[in-house]
């Protein structure tokens, strides 16, 4: 790895460093806005020395939001709860159907098996508000319009395909012998499939499940429409940021440390399972 | 033990046929060898006895039962597999293990210890199978296809992916260790040496046909066709497109413009006018003498390998033999004229149209 000259590391470590700085600085930014006032933060020059507050954090946990105009309630709270609740539910719906159903895509020839497949990749790249004028209808006739049901429901539009393909992928990875081998030890297929195939794909159903986690967590639309100001996440939530006397900065930089942490630790956290090598070196390539 | 008996097994995907007909029974403590180039069915039929396809017509009977509609855990059929198929997430002692605890058996300690005694991969047994060489993966998948003494034993090519050395190694030990459990023992592999040397009876299959079955020495001797008579043997047979007359001493091929004799006095009823004349390098002759027999050849080039010299010979019409003798025994080197022999009865006579032997009634049998 190391073949270059002095000079040229010296460069390569000047060139990473200016792409951190890149990539970071709104999110170092954003952290630093968190713990100033307004005020702080609109001023000309801004100043990287300030005194911090912890007022913005305040606001938000206790749900006072202090404008100009006098307090306003906001439920930032309970859109961070909501945002979690939304999430984790719609991930785990979409494992439990989504890890079978890739297995069976992955092992198994049957008709119209591609077909369903890339029908279920195809919600994908439909954009959300073609799909959201006659689901929001469906969902008025059905009662489950702002349910968290509802939202769950629709959020396996954005989770499940996800869950299929990169899972499908994994499963395709692992070579049917090894299930045989286990058969033929004499286990059932239930067993191959949930103790030697889940277990193996492992990596790519962490990864799988990270991703939708996160894709659902960043949803804005589909809350938007189909649910009232109890149910909707922080991604909506943070609309209530903007009010007549103004944007409150600080408190939307809080907001969104608030609502980024979680996604950041479970990312840190499942990297070690996405670094796991796959195969294990079992099979002879 | 129970016998494992193929009767008239037909599998084909789309219009791609694996297997035709295929019928074979194996006794209990019998090793037979699916032997064949590559493409010609060998590991789809260990796949369909396993369970993992479902012949399209045929029966499987595993001790006179039918086990076609049995899932692959309840067939009792152990399987080694070219590329291991290891449980990567496992380490070797609960790979050897995982059939034993399947069935609940009992003593599962002693009883992995005793064979991974046996395989000698006791110090490997806390080992994932990452961590183990080629040898110790494939050592640990037979003891995992061994270990529950199935009733019938199925191995895929198992010496494919491990080195020369061990492959020499192994094809000693293998016999003895198949024979332990007296199941009945289905080896799949391309090399016709390994077929000789671990098997009691090979099955040459060969576009999903059984053309010959019988013992190895049998096969060599008298193979059923061109076909097989190509596949044993290194360097393979010399074959010359021949029609055989009746002359004075009797049945008479002309090879490159000689007149050779033949040990018969004529062809049997029904063969035809024209055939393969074929003769293993093994038992081809070179002299520098000419005389009766002797076929005049130019040596093109001589190929040391092993103990033997590989000779490549080039008659006047242009036809190519090789013949494999010792390096002294050649006593010519290349670019320089000799006669080739080689004995009356080492020829064997194939049917030029349908590639099949004929049996040729043997003079000294006769007498």
């Amino acid at each position: 790895m190391d073949h270059s000259s002095p000079a040229g590391r010296i460069f390569r470590g000047i060139a990473l460093a200016l792409v951190l700085v890149f990539f970071m600085f709104p999110i170092v930014w954003i952290l630093l806005m968190s713990f100033q006032t307004n005020e702080q933060i609109l001023r000309i020059p801004p100043r990287i020395l300030f005194e911090p507050t912890l007022a913005n954090y305040e606001a938000l946990i206790s749900g006072q939001l202090k404008t100009a105009a006098g307090n306003l309630q906001i439920s930032f709270m309970r859109n961070l709860m909501n945002s979690f609740l939304l999430s984790s539910a719609s991930v785990i719906l979409a494992l439990l159907l989504g890890v079978p159903a890739a297995y069976a895509f992955a092992r198994f020839k049957f008709r119209l098996g591609e077909t369903i497949a890339f029908t279920l990749l195809s919600f994908r790249f439909a954009p959300p508000l073609l799909v959201l004028l006659p689901l929001s209808l469906y969902y008025q006739q059905l009662g489950l319009n702002d349910t968290y049901f509802g939202i769950v429901w629709v959020y396996q539009l954005i989770a499940l395909p996800l869950i299929l393909w990169i899972v499908r992928g994994y499963f395709e990875d692992i070579s049917p012998d090894i299930e045989h081998a286990y058969r033929l030890a004499g286990h059932s297929w239930r067993e191959a499939f949930t103790r030697i195939a889940v277990p193996l794909a492992g990596p790519g159903i962490a990864a799988a499940g990270l991703l939708s986690f996160i894709f659902c967590w960043n949803n804005f639309v589909f809350a938007l429409i189909l649910a009232s100001a109890d149910k909707q996440p922080v991604t909506v939530g943070a609309l209530a940021f903007v009010t007549a006397s103004g944007i409150q900065y600080g408190q939307i930089a809080a907001a969104i440390v608030l609502s980024v942490t979680p996604t950041l630790l479970l990312a840190l956290y499942a990297q070690r399972y996405l670094v796991e090598g796959l195969s294990l070196g079992a099979v002879k390539g | 033990m129970a016998r494992l008996e193929l009767k008239s097994v037909d599998k084909s995907f789309g219009a791609a046929s694996c297997a035709k007909g295929v019928s074979l029974a194996v006794e209990p403590g019998e090793i037979v060898a699916v032997f064949g180039p590559s493409g010609s069915g060998k590991t789809v039929l260990l796949r369909m006895i396993a369970g993992m396809f479902e012949p399209d017509a045929g029966d499987i009977l595993v001790g006179g039962r039918s086990i076609v509609d049995a899932p692959p855990e309840q067939r009792g059929i152990g399987m080694a597999f070219q590329n291991f198929a290891l449980f990567p997430h496992m380490t070797a002692r609960d790979n050897i293990a995982s059939g034993l605890r399947a069935r609940g058996a009992a003593d599962v300690t002693a009883k992995v210890a005793a064979m991974s005694r046996l395989l000698k991969i006791e110090h490997v047994l806390g080992h994932k199978p990452r961590e183990l060489s080629n040898g110790q993966k494939q050592r640990t998948a037979l003891a995992r296809a061994l270990i529950g003494n199935p009733e019938v034993l199925l191995l895929d090519d198992p010496l494919r992916n491990v080195d020369a050395k061990l492959r020499y190694e192994m094809r000693l030990e293998l016999p003895t260790l198949l024979r332990r459990g007296s199941a009945a023992v289905l080896y799949v592999t391309q090399d016709y040496r390994e077929a000789m040397a671990i098997a009691d009876r090979i099955a040459v299959l060969i576009n999903g046909r059984l053309v010959q079955v019988a013992r190895p020495e049998e096969i060599y001797a008298r193979p059923a066709s061109v076909a097989v008579a190509r596949l044993f043997g290194d360097p393979s047979i010399n074959l010359s497109e021949v029609t055989p007359t009746v002359g004075q001493g009797g049945l008479i091929a002309t090879v490159a413009g000689t007149q050779v004799r033949l040990d018969a006095d004529e062809l049997p009823s029904g063969a035809r006018g024209r055939c393969w004349l074929g003769v293993r390098p093994d038992d081809v002759l070179v002299t520098r003498h000419g005389g009766e027999d002797a076929i005049p050849a130019r040596i093109v080039a001589v190929t040391p390998l092993h103990e033997r010299a590989v000779v490549l010979l080039r008659f006047a019409d242009g036809g190519e033999w090789l013949a494999a003798l010792a390096p002294e025994a050649l006593g010519a080197g290349a670019d320089e004229d000799v006669f080739v022999r080689f004995a009356p009865d080492a020829a064997l006579l194939f049917d030029h149209a349908s590639g099949e032997r004929i049996g040729l009634p043997s003079r000294r049998q006769a007498a």
